[in-house]
């Protein structure tokens, strides 16, 4: 078994997704002793398995990189009854993720160059996914007084964002983008205008009869608007969040046509479900931003099948019962999502919106790209962080059943596609689905 | 043992007026009919919830409801609790789900729960075992508000079907104005919201009515004027200019009332604010006026409504659903 202790391993008769390529077709990959990727390719032991060296049948099964989650809410430090580093770990590698940042929005927030440091002694301890860290934007997430960038970025932080809060103040979010630039740093933001998205579902006829106070989904449009406008006068970089709504889109392709340094991303939820989920309170579809519109819905799939839509994240955030429980105002906000990443994304794949390597473009290249990991692509003497997946599986989601501390998802119950077989990072086995894909012993040839 | 009408599809608990059939509806309002005679005795009492207990269980603060319910109550025979829940210093939801299982472990027939968030009510009935009726939940529903106000009104006018009704002011804030909506239509009568946009919800039209943004056009030849309390304490933010303003435009007077039908009658469901929705000329018009006639036909609603929930018939036909 591949252990990255020194052993090569092989990878036969595997269907190869390469996303930097486009390539999606039989093929063979070898991880090097030093748990990097040593070589791949379609004709790579097209001839049989080779001699002497440990051998992993994916049985015509997919390999792809291993997927990169921007966006990931864990509980510690602060609120560790929620998530833990290792239940999020352990969660992150069954769900396909070998590489994750953490969200700062922790108690405390990720404002001190102390907590990026506590963050990478964490997640060498855990030994699972590799981990990485956002820097707050802000000193509290306030939005007010600009967070030590420099020091955070000194420490590891990989971006910076105030995580689910969005930056109000139009001249702090254009001094951050000024000072960023300066440290080539990359501002992540949530983009809702706070004083037009106070409610706790999209407005719509819905809210109406249920009667709950809701957000106009412009409110995420005047804030896109701004924040493309701030981008552009300061010549700095911004990637936004969570994008919801046609509208939202509409904006980013025009910005991105005209060159402004903006890229997106969204979470499974905002293609694959809309407002009607809330039905009768259900408490596991408030969201922020809040689950829109069927035509909002299917805008964000187009988009992300355009490419307007960089990146798909998780968006996992964990809420324990006492904090779903509750009247829908009251409840918080949030799903988990690690464990349900790569089938709900795949929906856009068997509903013929995207091919493989295009789907695993937006799921571990950009984002790899964009926050500069060496990850989301099969590039010989990069860690083999990859994935094992059978695209068609068919499961039905029980929250009972994930490795997260919570089962707060909106999915909860529905029959879905595509199963994480196994995973690896930096060649090693840290996950494997032991009952649909069970090891063969030893290499048949040796 | 009296023999009471059968209500038709009537559901467990009784939490909202949307998707209750017309037929649940006459049969709720032919029942209140006899709890009026009933009410209207020297002799209060009947036995039909002997024995039984209710608890009203309020979160939010309400003298005329929670009163109401307990009149209804004790006429029926049962034995009352009130319990009013403060929650300005508690966390609101563990009490919500807390004070359910308790009161639930008391094994009560009825709870009626008063709660200032939408959707609670519904929330805290999956939780028991007794029925529950909703004495309004946030800004979604106040079921038995709008039976009474249709059962005053089919008692004025002899009929639902075909009255046009108009239902004026802070419809945004507003529970009543979202039940009675939803009964009106269901029993054929054509409704409109009156009031200024910023008041109205988003798409409210898509529930079934005709919307006014001035009182002249949205009274015009209207039987029903139904006012609505301006919820100040709901309001965060700039929604009207000042009290004076409001009332200049959106207060009932004789004079907004003129464009009406020369026979329209005017509703409120209480507490009124005088000289901000309403002007006291009108409240106090007994030739125009229902708003007395409204709070005893609330008593006989709340009556008609225990009795079909937990009323002695169930137990006598124990697999009757």
């Amino acid at each position: 078994m591949a252990n990255g202790s020194g052993t090569p391993t092989a990878f036969i008769n595997a269907r190869l997704i390469d996303p930097a390529t486009g390539y999606d077709g039989s093929g063979g990959l070898l991880v090097g002793g030093d748990g990097r990727i040593a070589d791949f390719g379609a004709n790579l032991f097209a001839g049989g398995a080779p001699w002497g060296i440990e051998t992993i049948d994916c049985g015509g099964k997919c390999l792809a990189p291993g997927l990169v989650d921007l966006r990931v809410h864990t509980g510690e430090p602060g609120e560790e009854h929620k998530e833990t580093f290792d239940t999020a770990g352990q969660a992150a590698v069954a769900g396909g993720v070998t590489s994750l940042v953490v969200l700062p929005d922790t108690e405390p927030p990720f404002d001190d160059a102390s907590l990026i440091e506590f963050v990478n002694r964490r997640a060498r301890q855990v030994r699972l996914p590799n981990v990485y860290a956002y820097g707050a934007l802000t000193v509290g997430l306030e939005g007010e007084q600009l967070a030590e960038i420099g020091l955070l970025k000194e420490a590891g932080a990989l971006a910076f964002s105030d995580a689910d809060r969005p930056v109000a103040n139009a001249q702090v979010m254009r001094r951050a983008l000024y000072y960023a630039k300066g440290f080539d740093a990359l501002i992540v933001h949530l983009p809702q205008e706070p004083a037009l998205s106070s409610g706790v579902m999209n407005s719509g006829e819905l809210a109406t009869r249920l009667g709950l106070a809701s957000c106009h989904p412009l409110a995420e449009t005047i804030m896109v608007e701004r924040d493309i406008r701030l981008t552009e006068m300061t010549g700095g970089r911004m990637h936004l969040s969570k994008i919801s709504t046609a509208s939202s889109v509409e904006a980013i392709r025009s910005a991105k046509a005209r060159g402004v340094r903006i890229t997106a991303d969204t979470a499974p939820q905002y293609f694959a479900l809309n407002e009607n989920e809330v039905g009768a309170y259900r408490t596991f579809a408030k969201l922020v931003p809040p689950l829109r519109h069927e035509t909002d819905r299917r805008a964000i799939a187009e988009a992300v099948r355009d490419g307007v839509i960089d990146c798909i994240v998780s968006d996992h955030r964990p809420q324990d019962v006492e904090s779903k429980r509750l009247p829908f105002a009251q409840a918080s906000p949030g799903a988990v999502g690690l464990e349900t990443l790569l089938a709900i994304s795949l929906e856009l794949y068997h509903n013929g919106y995207v091919t493989l390597p295009k789907l695993f473009e937006r799921l571990a290249l950009a984002p790899a790209r964009l926050f500069r990991l060496p990850a989301g692509r099969f590039e010989k003497g990069a860690p083999a962080d990859l994935l094992v997946f059978d695209p068609d599986a068919a499961w039905k989601i029980e929250p009972d059943d994930f490795r997260s501390k919570t089962g707060n998802s909106p999915f909860d119950g529905k029959p879905t596609q595509g199963r994480v077989l196994g995973t690896l990072v930096g060649g090693r086995m840290v996950f494997r689905d032991e009952k649909r894909w069970p090891a063969t012993t030893a290499a048949t040839a040796a | 043992m009296t023999i009471r009408t059968h209500i038709p599809a009537m559901p467990s608990h009784l939490l909202g007026i949307e998707g209750l059939p017309a037929a649940t509806i006459v049969a709720l309002l032919d029942s209140s009919e006899s709890y009026i005679d009933t009410s209207r005795s020297l002799v209060k009492k009947r036995d039909v919830l002997d024995g039984r207990t209710v608890i009203n269980l309020f979160f939010e603060a309400s003298t005329r409801t929670r009163t109401s319910f307990e009149v209804a109550s004790k006429r029926l025979g049962a034995d009352v609790i009130n319990m009013e829940v403060t929650t300005s210093s508690v966390k609101k939801g563990e009490t919500l789900i807390d004070t359910a299982m308790t009161l639930n472990a008391m094994l009560p027939d009825a709870l009626v729960v008063r709660h200032q968030d939408s959707g609670a009510v519904a929330l805290l009935a999956q939780k028991v075992n007794c029925a529950v009726i909703n004495g309004g939940d946030g800004q979604h529903e106040h079921p038995t508000q709008a039976l009474l106000d249709a059962l005053t009104i089919r008692r004025r006018k002899g009929r639902l079907e075909g009255l046009v009704v108009a239902i004026c002011g802070d419809v945004l804030h507003s529970r009543v104005a979202r039940s009675n909506i939803h009964l009106l239509n269901t029993m054929g009568a054509r409704v409109r919201v009156v009031g200024p946009p910023t008041l109205m919800p988003t798409e409210v039209d898509r529930l079934g009515v005709d919307v006014y943004f001035d009182m002249k056009s949205g009274l015009k030849d209207v039987d029903i004027v139904m006012m609505l309390r301006l919820q100040t304490e709901r309001m965060h933010g700039a929604f009207v200019p000042s009290i004076s303003e409001y009332y200049r435009f959106f207060g009932l007077d004789h004079e907004k009332l003129k464009v009406a039908k020369p026979d329209a009658l005017v509703m409120h469901p209480g507490p009124m604010n005088r000289g901000i929705e309403i002007d006291s000329a009108v409240a106090d018009d007994i030739s125009r006026s229902l708003i007395q006639e409204q709070v005893e036909m609330g008593v006989a609603v709340r009556m008609a409504c225990l009795d079909a929930l937990i009323g002695g018939r169930r137990n006598a036909l124990p697999s009757a659903a």
